[in-house]
């Protein structure tokens, strides 16, 4: 082989695949490590004996911020930011509560099916109205909290409807195999292998990659730019609605402002997730665990007695340290080979 | 059989076999400005077709008109004797037409199978193109950990593995090292012998002679000719890339300027201290490049695209470290880590994109002492009336039109370009670098800013001028440099440099200062 050629082979080589993998997915890694990390000290601040319980009220405060989360991951990877996966996630939270209230078990899952369908075509058109107009997404996912915010109002002016129990126990006092598995959990990996994983590998699944990574080479490489935004936004709603079901699940009620804190809360999970603000890096399982993290971080405030407005500068504070201590590592490491 | 087939896409229409492609009058206009006025281009089945013409003649455009990237104003393009019109990069692969560009249309942040799979080419096709090829990459790397050699070579062995009917090669050469651009000439002959078609882009005329069975030459946005590159030769192409009428226009317009701007003979350029001395310096693609500077001359710097010359102009003005070599401002070594060092030193740039270096929203004022703010306003308020007065006498000796001061994206292009000048002018420098200043500015903008790069070099400003309209060296310079692969080719004296000198040059075809002293 040739100079040239024999170099840049020899190049190749010398990535090791362990180290790869460690390179690429060391931050989602350290994400875990820092929520494993959080857990112990929670454990060890409580002299009470420490059960599943434990795990479950952490799941049922982590479910919707996980989905919220995860729908916002896929739109920022595709380049994009969507604003309203909060009220989008309201929205189905007291649709769900107000037509659930009288359903049976049976009916009501059916009836999130619909839920779930509706969120994910009410994200495509927020897709569709962003490709159409050309109107920077930012703008029009701004807009379309509004929209679906006052939706939310116009279903239900104070919380209120309701689920049947057995719905709600799916989220609240479920388990799966052990009593150590929380079923809300287990919905959220069922929800991510079903929905993301048989997805991301297919070719639309990498053209949402694709249009984060640099729209104009993905437009040269024959992807559909246009569409595959489009099926960010519905990404994004099929998530919100998932979030918006937890919601009525987790609490049994519909409330149209329950969803609101999600908007920006995803946002700080994607990036604690290890997603590229810029779109094209990073999967869902980092921004999952970030959400786990926050959650995580809320309680232990809650448990030591810590001011609510404290609360939140000490988690902004978190964000930043982590983000920047990451983005430190990670230009070490560039300067390192 | 070859011979036949180019022989019918020669004879047009009415021949029995039509050709493979056939693009007829095709033309593109961004807004005012035109790409393609009307070209034509035949190219035949099993025929290696050259696509020539200088910077900015319409290769490119046509290029991505035929491959789906950019849809035709008018004219119409003919597959295999159909008409077709591309709606989509995606829809002209699938017709057969692939296309590899000079940056290669891989995603950094996917894995090159991944890249395989969005673009739907079939992963076993893909290595075994690479194995014809004789590389060796990993499916699993991350297309962005890849050099850029390698990515063409990996985006050409995805070209290939759809096995197209015309194989359009974008500069694909250019900045390849020559065992990998030997292996992309392998590749376009065993695509002949096979009966598929190429179209080859390319400012290397000895690979179109050696490899090429017809070339197309475009100039201003039209086909000039279609002619046999081996019949032809080398002059003969540049010839027709410059165009008879075009070198004749070329001398009635610097006798025409010759008031304007007086074409000198410089005698005190040999004594002195250099204003920027370079020596070996290595940037990316340039390899290794040295000259010298001096209070009062205008130095010109000629090249085709990407040879370097981008590299250079970043590298003197701090917005790239240097690979290797040196950078001498008057006598003492720049180590510029930001614009801010460069600009320190005296060494102030003049960016071709002018919204790069203006403050669009703001005023033409703030504009103008924008890069005063670094020194006057460090810790204390503006001192508004000596900026006043500055901005002032900037204003008036460049004869900028303030009608639409407020904004200076309302102004126009030329008087944009102006505003960057006096910036400079109101905060004092010792050495411009003019990349590319009256890119898109009219005529009459253009012979002031000619003039005034010649007046603030008899004021003893040093000024490294590059340009890509070749007639402006002889009226702008005192001595030219060409660049070709990295390297500096020739010098001419400003008053030899006339097109067709240049052009030899800057294609690397050697003794151009010759004829033209």
């Amino acid at each position: 082989m040739t100079s040239a050629a024999a170099g840049v082979a020899a190049a190749i080589d010398r990535r090791g695949t362990l180290r790869r993998l460690v390179r690429r997915h060391g931050w989602t890694i350290g994400v875990y490590l820092l929520l494993l990390a959080l857990v112990l000290y929670w454990r060890g601040q409580t002299k009470l004996p420490w059960g599943p319980f434990d795990v479950q009220s952490l799941a049922i405060d982590a479910l919707p911020f996980a989905f919220a989360a995860c729908g916002q991951a896929v739109v920022i990877l595709s380049g994009g930011i969507d604003l309203s996966v909060g009220s989008l996630m309201s929205l189905a939270n007291v649709v769900s509560a107000k037509y659930m209230l009288h359903m049976s078990f049976t009916q009501a899952l059916l009836f999130s099916l619909a839920v779930i369908a509706g969120s994910a075509l009410a994200g495509a058109l927020t897709g569709l109205v962003t490709v159409v107009t050309r109107v920077a997404d930012i703008i029009v996912t701004l807009a379309m909290l509004f929209v679906w915010a006052g939706a939310a109002l116009a279903v239900l002016q104070v919380p209120g409807g309701g689920a049947p129990l057995r719905y709600q126990n799916l989220v609240q006092f479920d388990t799966v195999l052990t009593k150590w598995l929380p079923s809300a959990i287990a919905i959220l990996l069922v929800a991510y292998a079903v929905l993301w994983l048989t997805v991301r590998r297919t070719k639309p699944g990498l053209g949402l990659y694709a249009i984060g990574s640099s729209r104009s080479a993905a437009y040269l490489a024959g992807v559909h730019v246009s569409r595959s935004r489009i099926l960010a936004y519905a990404y994004s709603g099929l998530f919100a609605g998932l979030g918006g079901l937890a919601l009525t699940a987790a609490s049994g009620i519909g409330d149209p402002n329950a969803g609101s804190i999600y908007t920006l809360n995803s946002v700080a999970a994607v990036v604690l997730g290890g997603v590229s603000l810029l779109g094209g890096v990073g999967g869902l399982i980092g921004p999952i665990g970030a959400a786990f993290v926050l959650t995580l971080v809320k309680t232990l405030m809650i448990l030591k007695g810590v001011n609510q407005n404290y609360a939140q500068v000490f988690q902004g504070a978190l964000i930043v340290l982590v983000v920047m201590v990451g983005g430190l590592a990670i230009r070490q490491k560039g300067k390192g080979t | 059989m070859q011979v036949a087939a180019t022989a019918s896409g020669e004879g047009g229409g009415d021949a029995a076999v039509p050709p493979l492609l056939r693009a007829a009058g095709v033309a593109k206009s961004f807004g005012p400005v035109v790409a393609l006025r009307s070209a034509d281009l035949t190219v035949g089945s099993g025929e290696v077709h050259a696509l020539l013409g200088a910077n900015g003649a319409g290769k490119s455009t046509l290029v991505k008109l035929l491959t789906g990237v950019l849809r035709p104003d008018a004219g119409s393009i003919d597959l295999q004797g159909s008409p077709v019109s591309f709606s989509s990069p995606a829809q002209a692969a699938r017709l057969g037409l692939a296309p590899v560009f000079q940056d290669p249309a891989l995603l950094p942040d996917l894995t090159i199978a991944q890249n395989m799979r969005l673009t739907g080419a079939d992963p076993a096709a893909v290595r075994r193109e690479l194995r014809a090829l004789d590389l060796d990459v990993d499916p699993a790397a991350q297309a962005g950990e890849l050099p850029l050699p390698m990515l063409r070579m990996v985006d050409l062995a995805r070209a290939l593995s759809r096995d197209p009917k015309l194989l359009l090669l974008d500069e694909v050469t250019a900045a390849l090292p020559s065992d990998l651009a030997e292996r992309v000439f392998t590749v376009m002959s065993a695509l002949r012998e096979r009966g598929r078609s190429v179209l080859f882009i390319t400012h290397r005329l000895k690979e179109v002679i050696a490899s090429c069975d017809r070339a197309t030459i475009l100039r201003d946005g039209g086909a000039v000719a279609s002619i046999d590159p081996r019949e032809a030769g080398e002059g003969r192409i540049v010839e027709h890339m410059l165009g008879p009428e075009a070198a004749r226009a070329a001398a009635v317009a610097r006798e025409q300027d010759a008031d304007a701007v007086a074409p000198r003979t410089v005698e005190r350029l040999a004594t002195g201290d250099a204003a920027l001395e370079v020596d070996e310096l290595a940037v990316g693609r340039l390899e290794a490049v040295s000259f010298a500077l001096r209070p009062g001359e205008v130095l010109g710097i000629a090249a085709l695209d990407g040879q370097g010359q981008d590299e250079l102009f970043r590298a003197l003005s701090g917005q790239q470290a240097p690979d290797a070599g040196t950078i001498r401002v008057a006598g003492r070594p720049l180590k510029a880590r930001h614009p801010y060092d460069a600009i320190r030193a005296g060494v102030v740039l003049v960016p071709a994109d002018r919204l790069q270096a203006l403050l669009p929203q703001r005023s033409v004022r703030e504009n103008i002492a924008s890069p005063r703010y670094n020194r006057l306003a460090r810790w204390g308020a503006i001192n508004m009336r000596d900026e006043g007065r500055r901005v002032r006498s900037a204003i008036d000796s460049l004869q900028i039109d303030i009608r639409a001061a407020r904004q200076v994206r309302r102004l126009s292009g030329g008087n944009q370009q102006k505003v960057t000048i006096a910036r400079w002018l109101a905060s004092g420098f010792q050495t411009m670098l003019c990349f590319d200043p009256t890119r898109g500015i009219d005529v009459g903008t253009k012979r002031q800013v000619y003039a005034l790069l010649r007046r603030l070099a008899d004021e003893g400003a040093a000024i490294l001028f590059f340009s890509s309209e070749l007639a402006e060296f002889p009226l702008v310079c005192d001595r030219v440099l060409t660049l070709f692969g990295g390297r500096v080719t020739a010098e001419l004296p400003g008053t030899a440099a006339d097109e067709a000198s240049l052009l030899r040059a800057m294609h690397g075809l050697v003794e151009a200062g010759e004829e033209a002293a």
